[in-house]
């Protein structure tokens, strides 16, 4: 049988392919990377009944054009998402958890994310990727992942695992899209770095998220923390969602494709179940930062899974 | 020994071995490393993401759905550390190194910070054995130590946008090699053309791992690859 693939029409901003990450390698400087949405991502998949891990083409704000040239398919799209798909039928407006089928020379053009970042498009059955260190995740800067890293490029062609075989489509219905305002936050290893007039105010106004931000980190700009103690400590692990604070004393959030380790003091991290909400922020928007429990943020993360269990139980068939 | 371990998240902790950076520490940390990455390996211990060594920290970033800081750090503070072979000596390199004045893009003003000539920075760099402390920061990057206190010295005032592949750097007590082009602050004394991080190789891509020593050894320009 032919292989059946996509062509790059328009690469979009930032496309790269993520599956969860790379792990059991961080102490090689290897960083975990994988989908900035988790859940997004998972729901990707599980709409098209793939592997959950299976590799997914993540885009932000502008995502790819792309043509179906040989085969047939069936894809999800997810995250708040706005895309059209262009048949001999017509061109439809397409939903976003939702699968839809493409026939050969029809094209899928992913035109915004909005009023967010980060959006996902699974296969069926998954695009064809190599795997290093157990992970199809890219990281441009290192060269590392499917076609040595790269995010896709104009003309490139996305391989396709095999053709879709399903009749039904699938949907969930009811996502809302909220904005978040609120991120809950953990006390970091140097928090008693910090004074505690500092630190209140770090817990009690808004934070703008700036432009200087990426799949490595978000540069928030607001009321600096003042470090009493020493602005270098030896470098140490670091884990996505950490709160580094330079010397010039405005914070940067370390996301999923942080460095390993860092020596810059960290004031806390942000909560597991608040990261998929944050790095979906537009820059220019107002965050605030609230200080929890652990016990607090155990809870939070079981009523996160919770709540995604909850959208696979509701998968439906349209 | 740990002096404490504390959450760093809802999904990591650190163990924390103290402010001071020296070897014998370094080996407890690499240790306990080892130890915890084979019984996160035989799914003695479920859902552990990463355990990432450093100096003189541990940190075990692991997954809420399958375990959780209670249990991780009840099973860490079972360990007799004392009773971890710390004996797992690592490989022992020669890397080979060019200090011309191309590549040491530094090595000129470090003559007069340190008040040294260049001959006797490269004699003394070249006789150092060094241990190394971490791999991190980016992949294949390695943490060496410890340099002779004559070239103990601080980074770079404002730091370089673009640091040169293999550029091999010195600041404070530590030396680096830089395995991909980055912005960098530390101060450049020579160049090696040695593969840090190699993703055709699938088992092992990463040439150091903490713990081994290296040498260098001085070479021709064109004995660089």
């Amino acid at each position: 049988m032919e292989q059946s693939y996509f062509e790059v029409l328009r690469p979009g901003i930032n496309s790269t392919f993520q599956d969860k990450g790379r792990f059991g390698v961080q102490y090689m400087g290897l960083a975990p990377g994988g989908a900035m949405d988790y859940q997004s991502f998972l729901l990707s998949n599980v709409l098209l009944n793939n592997d959950k891990n299976s590799g997914a083409l993540e885009f932000a704000y502008q995502g790819p054009l792309l043509k179906l040239v040989k085969g047939k398919t069936k894809i999800a799209i997810t995250g708040n998402v706005f895309f059209k798909i262009y048949s001999p039928k017509g061109e439809i407006t397409g939903e976003p958890y939702r699968t839809y089928d493409l026939n050969e020379g029809d094209q899928l053009d992913i035109l915004a994310t909005k009023a967010s970042v980060y959006g996902y498009l699974s296969i069926e059955g998954g695009f064809k990727l190599d795997k290093f260190c157990g992970s199809v995740s890219s990281q441009p800067r290192a060269f590392i992942g499917p076609n040595d890293g790269k995010k896709i490029e104009l003309k490139d062609k996305i391989l396709i695992f095999k053709n879709s075989t399903t009749k039904e489509n699938k949907i969930i219905r009811n996502i809302k899209f909220e904005e978040k305002k609120i991120f809950s936050v953990l006390p970091g290893p140097q928090f008693h770095y910090f004074s505690t007039a500092s630190k209140k105010q770090f817990f009690s106004t808004p934070y703008l998220i700036t432009k200087q931000t990426d799949r490595m980190g978000m540069r928030v700009i607001g009321k600096s923390l003042e470090n009493l103690v020493n602005s270098n400590i030896p470098s140490e692990g670091i884990i996505k969602g950490a709160i580094q604070v330079p010397g010039d004393g405005n914070p940067i959030i370390l996301l999923s494709d942080h460095p390993t380790t860092g020596g810059y003091p960290k004031v806390g991290s942000i909560i597991s179940s608040d990261y998929d909400d944050l790095i979906q922020q537009n820059a220019n928007r107002e965050i605030y930062f609230q200080l929890v429990t652990l016990e607090a943020a155990e809870q939070q993360f079981t009523l996160y899974m919770e709540k995604v269990k909850k959208r696979i139980a509701n998968i439906e068939i349209v | 020994m740990i002096k404490k371990i504390t959450n760093i998240s809802d999904q990591g902790i650190i163990c924390d071995f103290g402010e001071e950076v020296n070897k014998d520490i370094n080996k407890k940390v690499i240790s306990l490393f080892n130890y915890l990455k084979e019984k996160s390996n035989n799914d003695e211990i479920k859902g552990i993401y990463n355990i990432i060594p450093s100096y003189n920290k541990l940190v075990i970033h692991f997954d809420l759905e399958k375990n959780n800081s209670h249990k991780i750090k009840e099973i860490i503070s079972s360990i007799d550390l004392e009773k971890l072979t710390t004996s797992q000596s690592g490989k022992a390199w020669n890397i080979p190194v060019c200090y011309d004045d191309e590549f040491a893009l530094d090595l000129e003003n470090l003559t007069k910070s340190l008040k040294l000539s260049k001959e006797e920075i490269i004699k003394t760099h070249l006789e150092t054995e060094f241990y190394v402390y971490m791999i991190g920061f980016m992949p294949g990057h390695p943490y060496m130590g410890d340099l002779d206190k004559k070239l103990f010295t601080s980074r770079l005032q404002s730091p370089r946008v673009q640091v040169p592949i293999g550029s091999v750097a010195i600041a404070e007590k530590f030396c680096i090699i830089y395995p991909y082009l980055s912005p960098g602050g530390w101060n450049i004394i020579g160049r090696t053309s040695v593969k840090l991080f190699d993703t055709k190789n699938l088992t092992n891509p990463c040439l150091f791992s903490p713990g081994d020593t290296i040498k260098f050894k001085k070479v021709n320009k064109s004995e660089l690859k």
